[in-house]
């Protein structure tokens, strides 16, 4: 009864209709705008319309004697802050006495109907007295007052981090080339078709029930338990299935929290539902990165050291930024060999709707950078781009010098398909066209997580958790946190449990994302769930079959150690005949132990990295991609046309191939958008119109994401090489193909017409700009001068290094972190 | 505000219902006929979520009135299979990875389905053409491709089979 990636699966590999396939092609799944009950009462916000301003009054008489109104709320009734990350807890459902972007808000009314609460609104009368708006990154660091927040690093510098990893101008001074690059990432948003919404409701038993479209129910948990300051216990999170996520729904967001608030004054359900502009005020989204690379490197392509620099605009809140800045420095290092590694990354803050984590989070900017970089120094040193990839990736089972750990790497098999799919030898910077477009192929490569190795508050607890009931009926019921967006979390949940227990997939019961009901998953971010949920399922079924196989064994006098269990039966490996249904085997192992129930958690492998910040960045193993890009560019237009995608994943093992070639092209989708046309654009307003700065466009007309038009064709090639430390193999999908897409279009471009867009989004403008330029080029030409922190020095694993740096000194000492003395044991890996 | 009381024909049957004179065929459908299949992703026109077919068109409900409605024939993704059973273009899409999270996908069957009653074989730039109105972020439109496609054939070869079986009888 082995689980390793050696056990015949009936139930893995298979192309399977997903379990929640059913509801969602006959309109029966329910979102959280779906749900209604009795009594409820509707909630709208009134959101600021400056972008940075003092409360200096509200009066709310008027709008509490409309027609209808039952309540209005105001930042005084909601004074606790709470954020997603420990270190940022800047945000207040309702603003306190500042706005610092359009679209802060700064009341609430709950009325009858969504429309006299949409009336009242108009007569809430706020007092502002404007200030100083920050537009951008730059200004921010040249603007120390006012500031938009009293805490953080510098005046309006929220964080900046800093780490040498070796003698990197020692390495620099020793290349034999030094390449210097600066790049520029626009930012964007997520754009989930389905808007935020969320509904309250006081139990029978006076405990508060929040549904919400939210990935990260249990990190919601929390942020109401503290704004609310209820205990834990009389709160109850459901995340309803989101209709897309993207990363946009993993912050506890104010509506959340208004709602909330209003039920438990009102006694009766509230609901709130956004409207799209509000949506782009949620935001979270990508952040406006500006880079600089310079990377040393030998004659022959190797490269000796990279120094990097980032500056992030963070908009007007904390989020998930402190994350966001390392990982715009920690994921450079797992793709390439890179001995020596200098990062200093610093995050603004801006009067912009808050930037957070978006599929990739922080780490395609950089991408962007290091692969448009590389293609360059390939042309200038005369090696093929795909050559000077392979000859330097970084080793299976190795530390980087940063102190990551690359388990499995399928890189180079991804790189060979995406090569001989595409013709890259024979027609790179060879296709000829007759249509008077330029045509061209371009290659990127990438990695990213399968999980984030740390949670994002301090515990030492599991990250994923599943529980199991079984009984006399044969039915099997999971339990688990986790949230469906729909990347086929629920699929992948049904799926673990069904191949070791041996039934279909669909007679799995599966109950997901429920406080109440579920043991926690920390939620759908940072490609986590397929790898922590999966091998927390595998164990709970595993130890389900182990109370079950003696009892069969007892019964048909065989050793439970032949036992198999498959096609909905358990039986003789030796004897396939002498066996039982499922069923009766469930009845024996009830008959046997009592009631049935097992639970399976899940907890990633401590990091090698001990230096402070090297929590953001490790995983229990990377995914990686290549992609080769083919278009056709027109001189005389700028117009792009992507003519194809080839990409190539490392996903360890396709659990079911339907869903992650899903989840690929869903990801190359998303990719060419950012590419080509979605941007986070703000103008300012004229003077007489206060100077105040606007969103350009909150609405998805302006918003320009692609249509069927727009999608070429893509062709994905699955590099499976189990990895141990995935379910069945598994790595992740959800987020690392979109990667290499960007860069992959940018050489692309250079191929057919020779110009490099140094700046994402790629658009006709540009390229026109770049063929008139001298340097045929179009992008950021300086990184603003700034003064950094001390680096943390922390020698390579090369250099004699323990993944400490020299000069950490921690203000106040530690909780000791497991296996450390006077810590807690190490808990083992996941058993199998 | 007075509401006008009328008689919408929704899915086949016909169905009495009240509501104020400004509200959208979406709001009716989802709001008063509890209907809360057809979906919404800005209310503007702009995402094409909202989609149903009114006397086998595609429309968006956002932007039409309720009372516009009356003595249409509305089809919503409740109304598309045949009592239990899914249309092909429901299970090609449950099979075929079509629907992610689900959000875009009535509206997308739905306007495939518009677009197979009167062009039972599509191209590949046919379909592109008639789903372009729809916003999906999560699928890259591919595998919707694939469903149509797969669906028109299954169609195609099942209304040869029963002209066979017809013929037979
Ligand atoms: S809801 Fe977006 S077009 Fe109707
Ligand atoms: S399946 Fe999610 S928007 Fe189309």
């Amino acid at each position: 009864m082995a689980e390793g990636s050696d056990r015949k699966l009936n139930v893995v590999g298979v192309p399977r209709r997903r379990v929640d396939g059913r509801a969602k092609v006959t309109g029966q799944t329910r979102f959280a705008d779906d749900l209604t009950l009795p009594r409820m009462l509707h909630c709208k916000m009134l959101r600021s319309r400056l972008p940075h301003a003092r409360i200096r009054g509200i009066d709310t008489a008027r709008a509490a004697a409309a027609p209808g109104v039952r309540l209005v709320l105001t930042g005084a009734d909601t004074p606790i802050p709470y954020g997603i990350l420990p270190v940022s807890q800047d945000e207040h459902a309702l603003c306190l006495d500042r706005v610092r972007f359009v679209g802060d808000p700064v009341a609430a009314v709950i009325a009858d109907s969504e429309e006299q609460a949409l009336a009242a609104l108009d007569l809430i009368a706020v007092d502002y007295e404007p200030l100083t708006t920050i537009a951008d990154s730059e200004q921010a660091l040249a603007t120390p007052e006012p500031r938009i927040h009293e805490y953080g690093d510098e005046a309006n510098v929220h964080k900046k981090v800093a780490f040498d990893f070796g003698d990197v101008d020692e390495a620099l001074a020793g290349a034999d080339r030094v390449f210097e690059d600066v790049f520029f990432y626009e930012g964007n948003t997520h754009l989930p078709i389905e808007q935020h919404a969320t509904l309250a409701a006081i139990d029978p038993d006076g405990k508060l029930t929040v549904w919400s479209a939210t990935q990260t129910p249990h990190y919601l948990h929390r942020a109401l338990t503290k704004a609310l300051a209820l205990p834990a216990a009389h709160i109850r999170v459901i995340a309803t299935p989101n209709g897309g996520g993207f990363g946009g729904k993993s912050d506890p967001f104010n509506h959340e929290i208004v709602v909330a608030k209003a039920a438990l004054v009102t006694g009766r359900p509230v609901k709130i539902c956004l409207t799209r502009e509000e949506v782009f005020y949620c935001h979270r989204g990508r952040h406006p990165v500006l880079m600089k690379f310079r990377t040393g490197v030998k004659n022959d392509g190797s490269i000796v050291a990279v120094h990097l620099d980032t500056l992030l605009d963070g908009g007007a809140y904390g989020s998930y930024g402190v994350a966001s800045t390392f990982y715009t420095g920690q994921l450079q290092t797992v793709t390439y060999k890179i001995p020596r590694y200098r990062f200093r990354g610093c995050r603004t803050f801006t009067n912009k709707p808050p930037c957070g984590p978006k599929r990739g989070h922080g780490t395609p900017q950089p991408r962007f950078g290091q692969e448009v970089q590389l293609d360059k120094i390939a042309v200038a040193l005369g090696i093929d781009p795909a050559q000077l990839r392979l000859q330097q990736l970084v080793e299976p089972a190795s530390l980087t010098a940063n102190y990551m750990r690359v388990n499995t790497i399928g890189l180079g098999e991804c790189i060979h398909q995406v090569v001989a799919g595409s013709g890259w030898k024979e027609r790179r910077g060879k296709i000829v066209s007759n249509d008077g477009m330029a045509r061209g192929l371009g290659l990127a490569c990438s990695a990213y997580l399968s999980g984030a190795g740390l949670p994002i508050y301090w515990n030492d607890l599991p990250q994923s958790g599943v529980q199991l009931k079984l009984d006399r009926s044969g039915g099997v019921t999971a339990f688990c946190g986790a949230t469906e967006i729909g990347q086929g979390s629920d699929d992948v949940l049904a799926l673990c449990v069904a191949e070791i227990l041996g039934v279909p997939p669909f007679d799995i019961r599966i109950i997901t994302g429920d406080t109440d009901l579920t043991p926690v998953d920390l939620g759908s971010y940072s490609s986590r769930v397929t790898l922590m949920m999966g091998n927390a399922a595998i164990e709970a079924a595993t130890r389900a079959r182990d109370l079950i196989a003696p009892a069969v064994a007892k019964k048909l006098g065989v050793p439970a150690g032949r036992l198999v269990f498959a096609e909905a039966r358990v039986f003789d490996s030796e004897d396939p005949e002498r066996g039982m249904t499922w069923q009766d085997a469930v009845i024996h192992g009830e008959a046997m132990h009592g009631t049935l129930g097992t639970t399976g958690s899940y907890k990633p492998p401590m990091s090698a990295a001990k230096y402070k910040g090297g929590g953001v960045g490790p995983t229990p193993t990377y995914s990686y991609s290549a992609s080769v890009i083919e278009v056709a560019v027109d001189r005389a237009t700028g117009w792009i046309e992507v003519v194809k995608v080839w990409i190539a994943h490392d996903i360890g093992r396709a659990l079911n191939p339907v869903l992650t070639r899903g989840q690929v092209e869903g990801g190359v989708y998303m990719a060419l958008g950012e590419a080509l046309m979605e941007e986070s654009a703000f103008r300012r307003l004229p003077p007489k119109l206060s100077g105040a700065l606007v969103h350009k466009m909150p609405s998805m007309l302006e918003y320009k994401s692609p249509t069927t038009f727009e999608m070429p064709p893509v062709e994905t090639f699955l590099v499976e090489q189990p990895d141990p430390r995935g379910p069945f193999g598994a790595k992740e999908v959800g987020q690392g193909p979109l990667l290499p897409v960007m860069p992959a279009l940018a050489n692309a471009v250079f191929d057919a017409i020779g110009v490099r867009i140094d700046e994402i989004p790629i658009t006709p403008e540009k390229i026109i700009r770049a063929l008139a330029a001298k340097d045929r080029r179009y992008g950021p030409s300086k990184f603003p001068e700034m003064t950094w922190p001390e680096a943390l020095k922390v020698a390579p694993p090369w250099e004699g290094g323990d993944g400490t740096a020299s000069n950490d000194k921690p203000k106040k000492p530690r909780m000791a972190r497991p296996g450390e003395e006077g810590g807690p044991p190490i808990r083992p890996e996941v058993r199998r | 505000m007075n509401k006008v009381h009328l008689q919408l024909r929704v899915n086949g049957e016909d169905v009495e219902v009240a509501f104020a004179p400004h509200k959208t065929l979406l709001e009716v459908l989802r709001e008063d006929l509890a209907l809360t299949g057809t979906k919404h992703g800005c209310e503007l026109g702009e995402c094409g979520a909202c989609a149903v077919l009114v006397d086998g068109k595609p429309m968006l409900s956002c932007l039409l009135l309720g009372l516009e409605a009356e003595g249409a024939e509305i089809r919503t993704i409740e109304g598309m299979a045949d009592g239990p059973t899914l249309h092909p273009l429901q299970a090609a899409f449950a099979d075929l990875g079509a629907a992610q999270c689900g959000y875009c996908t009535p509206a997308m069957l739905l306007t495939a389905q518009a677009l197979l009653d009167r062009n039972s074989l599509p191209s590949r730039v046919e379909i592109t053409a008639a789903l372009s109105g729809v916003l999906c972020r999560c699928t890259g439109y591919l595998q919707i491709f694939e469903a149509v496609e797969a669906a028109a054939q299954t169609m195609v070869q099942r209304s040869k089979e029963e002209a066979a079986g017809g013929r037979g009888e």
